[in-house]
């Protein structure tokens, strides 16, 4: 069954290329993995935004960019929080970029962006988790997301580590089954194997691992100021209740001589 | 104003009398800030101060968004991505102004509803009514055009299907959606002017909110017995009212609060709830997304829209009469404008003599019904157009014009009301108690 819905989809897929954009719909599998910076007060693990940096480094770069990223912000607070001197290096030793004052390619530096790269055809990851929902529904109420929120990171952990082991020739091109993708199958081929990074702390590098890593970095370069929004969002929501508080009792007692009762 | 016997400004020191006497700025503020005001007014009465609010947030956040924002199609999007990273407060800024739309339209419909129910729109509160009409009208027309602004893939395929709508029009539909455009399709001449009506608008809003507050003003306010405040003598109207300061300013900002809480909690903790995660893709003429879906507060009229396609026999029937001139395609354009036009026209359609429904048996079980049709177009807005929903739909939007057009010009005839209190002031008293000592001093 689900293969016959996977082909047909897939077909539609190959007649119209703009469905490799399609957010919703198919046949999806994703995953509710327990993110850290989930609900009102969670927070990104610096840890973890580190480990996900090296393997878009070593992984991911290779195909995708991230244009919209400035290297400097690998160092602000509520990131990956790298120190100065780290931010420096990770520019220079990773990337180079057209200088037009020099008119030539130089190291990058940490007011330069993350390099564009869409050589491969594949698309600019700055705000994939935004860009992406991973729930849906119920019918269409938005309940889901409202409870386990948009699931933007949950669909590219789902994606990454949602490969079958399946892959067939369409038109030249080859798709590889996956449970996350809209349709079921994607033209990019699994891009992690376990083990593929190594991190300098020893933290697990199978897939399923890396994959959350790497998704929870993708939300910190989708939504980079998340960690100082809730602190406003929580101070505000403080605030605004103290001041609702004073509000009743000034009204209470400004009514008080009008009313009979109460 | 309002026609209620009250005290007004008299200025006292030879400084006031000398500006008075030249520009009577000072009395005009005073005489609206302490105008009598019905006492039993109640939380539904609260919007009117949450969307006055809502256009000052949106007016100063977006002057400040303005300054970091780029108007070109080819970096309008990379732009809004500058203030969410690089300008100081920018996130905060932004999701402020994208759920203030929301925060706004929420607002919108519960006041509007509100008027609804208890008849605020009838004599002699018609041009209120109206007025407010025309700044609905103006509030979806901003919406639409700042949702464009970011310029990803939902602005760009919104503004495509939205400005398609008036090319549905017969014989100058073409060259009126060229116009509006500035070219054959949306590009940057439409980012641009887009942009430049999205900062004017807001201010022509402004302008007739005075107007709609001034109108209402004149008439004095509705109140949820629909009586009239007794106007005989200045005592007397005091037995009804209260002025407007402090006594519903405080009331109205402790709900304005109230309400601020959860709007805060959205910006900060789920700011992209009530977005479309496609708008986070930039704008890209080549590739169409899956499902083109309105914002939120466009899905009942946006349902109605589509609910009238080429099978409905209205639509056939409409068709043939017009000798083909009027297409499925141009019915739905109708339609929608129509369903707020109908609105509009309330005032005239509703034949009952008594205001608030209240008192009205069986208006109020229309009423809920019109209230449950009105989500259920929202839901259908958002749902795919096809069975059941396209039938869903179609039922929806035709109980959306039977109430207007039939059933309230009907139960006008039909409905027995209820016994309505004789004055605000006693039903004020029978919610709250008689006060043996009524005189209370009302604040100078």
């Amino acid at each position: 069954m689900f293969k016959k819905l996977a082909t047909g989809a897939a077909f539609a897929l190959a007649m119209i290329p703009a469905a490799s954009y399609a957010a919703g719909g198919g046949e999806q599998h994703i995953t509710d993995y327990s993110f850290s910076f989930e609900g009102p007060f969670g927070t990104y693990d610096r840890n973890q935004l580190q480990r996900g940096l090296q393997i878009y480094t070593e992984v991911c770069a290779a195909c995708h960019g991230l244009k919209l990223v400035p290297l400097r912000t690998l160092g602000d607070e509520g990131g990956p929080q790298l120190p100065e001197d780290q931010v420096r290096a990770y520019a220079a030793d990773n990337f180079s970029v057209y200088d037009a004052e020099l008119d030539e390619d130089r190291p990058a530096k940490p007011v330069d962006h993350f390099p564009e790269n869409n050589n491969a055809g594949a698309p600019d990851l700055s705000m994939m988790a935004k860009a992406r929902a991973g729930f849906h529904g119920p019918y269409g109420s938005g309940l889901n997301q409202l409870f386990k929120g948009m699931g933007g990171a949950e669909y590219i952990a789902s994606l990454l580590a949602g490969y079958t082991g399946e892959s067939k020739e369409e038109a030249g091109t080859t798709f590889y089954q996956n449970t996350a993708f809209p349709g079921g199958w994607i033209s990019m081929a699994p891009p992690l194997s376990d083990e593929q990074v190594e991190f300098a702390d020893g933290h697990a590098n199978d897939v399923d691992a890396m994959a959350q890593d790497v998704a929870a970095f993708l939300m910190w370069t989708a939504e980079p100021k998340m960690m100082a929004r809730k602190q406003a969002g929580f101070v505000g929501v403080l605030f605004l209740t103290v001041l609702s508080v004073l509000l009743y009792l000034t009204n209470k007692k400004l009514w008080a001589p009008h009313k009979g009762k109460d | 104003m309002s026609g209620i016997p009250h005290d007004h400004y008299e200025p006292k020191t030879g400084a006031e009398k000398w500006l008075h006497s030249r520009l009577p700025i000072v009395g005009l503020l005073y005489d609206t800030i302490m105008i009598p005001t019905p006492k039993n007014l109640n939380w539904w009465w609260i919007w009117g101060i949450v969307l006055a609010f809502c256009l000052a947030l949106q007016i100063v956040t977006g002057i400040v968004l303005v300054m970091h924002y780029t108007p070109h199609a080819d970096l309008a999007f990379a732009s809004i991505e500058h203030i969410m990273r690089d300008v100081n407060g920018g996130h905060m800024l932004r999701y402020l102004h994208m759920n203030g739309a929301s925060l706004f339209f929420v607002a919108v419909y519960i006041h509007i509803f509100r008027g609804l129910f208890y008849g605020s729109y009838k004599a002699p509160r018609e041009i209120t009514w109206i007025v407010g009409m025309l700044i609905y009208l103006m509030m979806m027309g901003t919406a639409f055009m700042g949702y464009v602004l970011p310029w990803g893939q939902m602005s760009f395929w919104g503004a495509t299907v939205i400005t398609g709508l008036f090319g549905a029009i017969p014989f100058i539909g073409e060259p009126i959606q060229t116009w509006l455009l500035g070219g054959p399709a949306v590009d940057n001449a439409t980012l641009n002017r887009f942009f430049s009506l999205h900062y004017l608008l807001p201010f022509v809003i402004a302008a007739l909110v005075i107007v709609h507050i001034w109108a209402f003003h004149t008439t004095g306010n509705n109140n949820p017995t629909g009586v009239d405040v007794r106007k005989g003598s200045k005592a007397e109207a005091e037995k009804d009212t209260l002025p407007f300061w402090p006594y519903f300013v405080i009331k109205d900002f402790l709900g304005l609060a109230v309400v601020l809480v959860i709007f805060w909690a959205i910006v900060g903790f789920m700011p992209n709830y009530l977005g479309h995660p496609d708008n986070y893709i930039e704008a890209n003429p080549l590739v169409t997304p899956a499902h083109i879906v309105p914002e939120w507060y466009f899905l009942p009229f946006y349902a109605i829209l589509r609910a009238f396609t080429s099978e409905v026999w209205v639509v056939q029937f409409a068709s043939f009469v017009t000798g083909g001139i009027v297409d499925a395609k141009f019915f739905g354009v109708l339609a929608m404008f129509g369903a707020i036009a109908v609105m509009a026209l309330v005032p005239w359609l509703d034949t009952s003599r008594v205001r608030s429904g209240r008192y009205r048996p069986m208006f109020k079980w229309w009423f809920a019904l019109l209230v449950v049709d009105f989500f259920a177009l929202m839901w259908l807005g958002a749902m795919p157009a096809e069975e059941p929903y396209a039938s869903f739909s179609l039922i929806a939007s035709a109980y959306w014009f039977g109430y207007f057009l039939v059933i309230l010009p009907l139960l006008g005839v039909i409905e027995k009301p209820t016994a309505q209190p004789a004055t605000i002031e006693e039903d004020f008293d029978a919610h709250y108690g008689k006060k043996s000592s009524a005189e209370a001093t009302p604040a100078e």
